[in-house]
């Protein structure tokens, strides 16, 4: 059928020569040719009718029995994504947070371990000192900058105090601004793991995002 | 009959045949997304929503026309400023005339008068549609023409191509029921298909012509120019020969399409699934063939066979819906050789052996 020849079976080394079985698989076979059925092509197209009419019926059921409140499989896979969201992955790496101290306060020391580790340098700290000697020192200021992270993680895998999180379940992270991208400690102290995850938290980030002001200068006007 | 009741009469049936058709056509385009939406295990378009009610999306025809209405009609920099004002009527113009031949029932008496209820009892009504089904070509080439625009050009030309090779199927299949009926007027055929088979089946057009019905509704799917058959479109490769039309004219294009497919329907019932006609339903109501008998008033069987029209005509809407969701696009090649190679043929083995049989039995 085709000039291209395989490899002859005494150039094939002995069983015990080869390391594992091998296949040989011709790839240059013609396609075997089709069958008068497949030919003339309506047998597929009626099976294929089937399928998707089957599809159909049985979604339409489904979607009926729902109607009529009555528990059955979805008729669909659709989330109705604004008011419905998929569950995400309890591991998902959503927007960041820094935790707090039972006393309130962050419990981040400034190491600049997770500025250091950030390939997008989307992090930004100021440290300051404090008078505890077993903390020494405090962020004055925490900045990310949402718009050049990416997400990876490091931070987080970074940190040796636990201060900084991404568990907060926040997906949906958008300005109108550059500047809005920038969250800053405040905000980013506000925040909780996504099972405890305030409104108060979540309509400071919204505010931070709405917002049009340096983080610096967001704090002056506070 | 007075002839004002003659013309208010003809008017009321015009309108009302009208008025399915546009309201049939208007339904299709939400049937088309959510029927697709269930097929594909989605839940469809379903947004549209006055004062929070939604009704699983039908307001999205109201949103639609009311998009396409207000949106800029752009008219591209072409010498054929009228024709390519006329091409959208025409297509619609045309398929909308088919429907006037086409019985949706039979006859209810008003004033101790019959009254037949299609709009025109041609007596070669089954030219008269086949003649708007060709005369509908003019509507794409003229929009491919008068566009001034290559793609536009080529979509045409395709359309004309695919139309003129699907035609001679038409065509031929029409003349093996034709052959069959030993009539042209559809209302006669669809009378026609009254009789029983053996005394029990009802003789639909189907079991006289099944190879002439699969013919012919293949090349009818073709001349509604919708995928699998949507060549002239083509939308992955050159738009198509509405791409310069905009607004409501591209509606108008739409909307012929989606036309032409209740045209398909109407046909197939009419010429294979006996039209209005109800098994065992006669004008005094039921008379089944293994006795039995439910009188019915003439007004409740003519409800009956209406219903059964425009429920015939939905399921075939349906399943040629069902068919664009299901198939992929033929390439051009594939469509010429389908159109020429096996179509054609075998719809010519089904003429001569119709011939012959219909020969054999007298």
């Amino acid at each position: 059928m085709t000039d291209i020849t395989t490899t002859p079976a005494d150039t094939i080394p002995a069983a015990a020569e080869r390391p594992r079985t091998v296949r040989v698989v011709n790839v240059s076979e013609r396609r075997r040719e089709l069958t008068f059925w497949e030919r003339i092509y309506l047998p597929a197209v009626i099976s294929g009718l089937a399928l998707t009419a089957r599809h159909f019926f049985v979604n339409l059921w489904r979607h009926t029995l729902t109607l009529f409140g009555i528990k059955t499989e979805p008729g669909a896979a659709t989330f109705q994504y604004p008011e419905f969201r998929r569950p995400s992955a309890p591991r998902l790496r959503s927007l960041h947070r820094l935790t707090r101290r039972p006393d309130g306060t962050p419990r981040c020391v400034a190491c600049m371990m997770c500025e250091t580790v950030c390939p997008a340098f989307c992090i930004q700290i100021v440290a300051e000192e404090v008078d505890d000697p077993d903390i020494e020192k405090r962020p004055k200021s925490f900045d990310i900058d949402i718009g050049r992270c990416v997400f990876c993680g490091y931070c987080v895998e970074a940190c040796p105090e636990d201060a900084i999180r991404m568990d907060t379940g926040i997906t949906q992270i958008g300005s109108l601004s550059r500047n809005g991208m920038v969250l800053d400690l405040r905000t980013l102290l506000e925040l909780n793991g996504r099972e405890e995850q305030t409104k108060q938290g979540v309509e400071s980030l919204q505010k931070r995002f709405t917002s049009d002001l340096k983080p610096a200068e967001a704090i002056r006007a506070a | 009959m007075s002839a004002t009741l003659a013309i208010s009469l003809v008017i009321g049936k015009t309108v009302f045949i009208i008025g399915f058709v546009m309201t049939l056509a208007a339904i299709l385009t939400w049937v088309e997304r959510k029927q697709s939406a269930v097929m594909q295990d989605r839940i469809g378009a379903n947004r549209a929503s006055i004062l929070g009610l939604r009704l699983w999306g039908l307001f999205h025809i109201i949103a639609d026309s009311v998009k396409m209405f207000t949106k800029e009609d752009f008219v591209p920099d072409t010498p054929h400023r009228f024709l390519h004002g006329l091409a959208p009527v025409l297509s619609l113009f045309f398929v909308m005339l088919a429907f006037a031949v086409i019985p949706f029932g039979h006859a209810i008496s008003i004033g101790g008068q019959r009254v037949g209820l299609h709009v025109f009892d041609s007596e070669v009504g089954m030219l008269f549609i086949f003649a708007m089904l060709s005369v509908g070509v003019y509507g794409v080439v003229l929009a491919g023409w008068s566009s001034n625009n290559n793609y536009a050009l080529l979509g045409g030309i395709r359309a004309s191509a695919q139309m003129l090779s699907y035609e001679i199927t038409i065509g031929l299949t029409l003349v093996g029921a034709l052959m069959v009926y030993q009539s042209l007027s559809l209302t006669q055929i669809v009378e026609a298909q009254g009789q029983l088979l053996f005394g029990f089946l009802p003789m639909w057009g189907v079991l006289l012509q099944p190879v002439g019905f699969v013919l012919f509704l293949i090349a009818g799917i073709a001349e509604t120019k919708r995928i699998p058959f949507d060549i002239p479109e083509g939308e992955s490769e050159i738009i198509g020969f509405f791409v310069e039309y905009s607004s409501m004219k591209f509606g108008m294009f739409m909307f012929a399409d989606f036309i032409e497919t209740i045209l398909v329907s109407a046909v197939v019932t009419t010429l294979f699934f006996g039209g209005w006609q109800v098994p065992y339903l006669v004008d005094a109501g039921f008379s089944f063939p293994w006795g039995g008998t439910i009188p019915m008033g003439n007004w409740a069987v003519e409800g009956l066979r209406v219903t059964s029209f425009i429920a015939k005509v939905a399921f075939f809407c349906w399943f040629q819906m069902l068919i664009r969701w299901t198939l992929p696009r033929f390439r051009f090649d594939q469509l010429m050789t389908l159109g020429w190679k096996v179509l054609l043929p075998l719809s010519l083995a089904n003429t001569i052996i119709t011939a012959i049989v219909v020969l054999w039995i007298e």
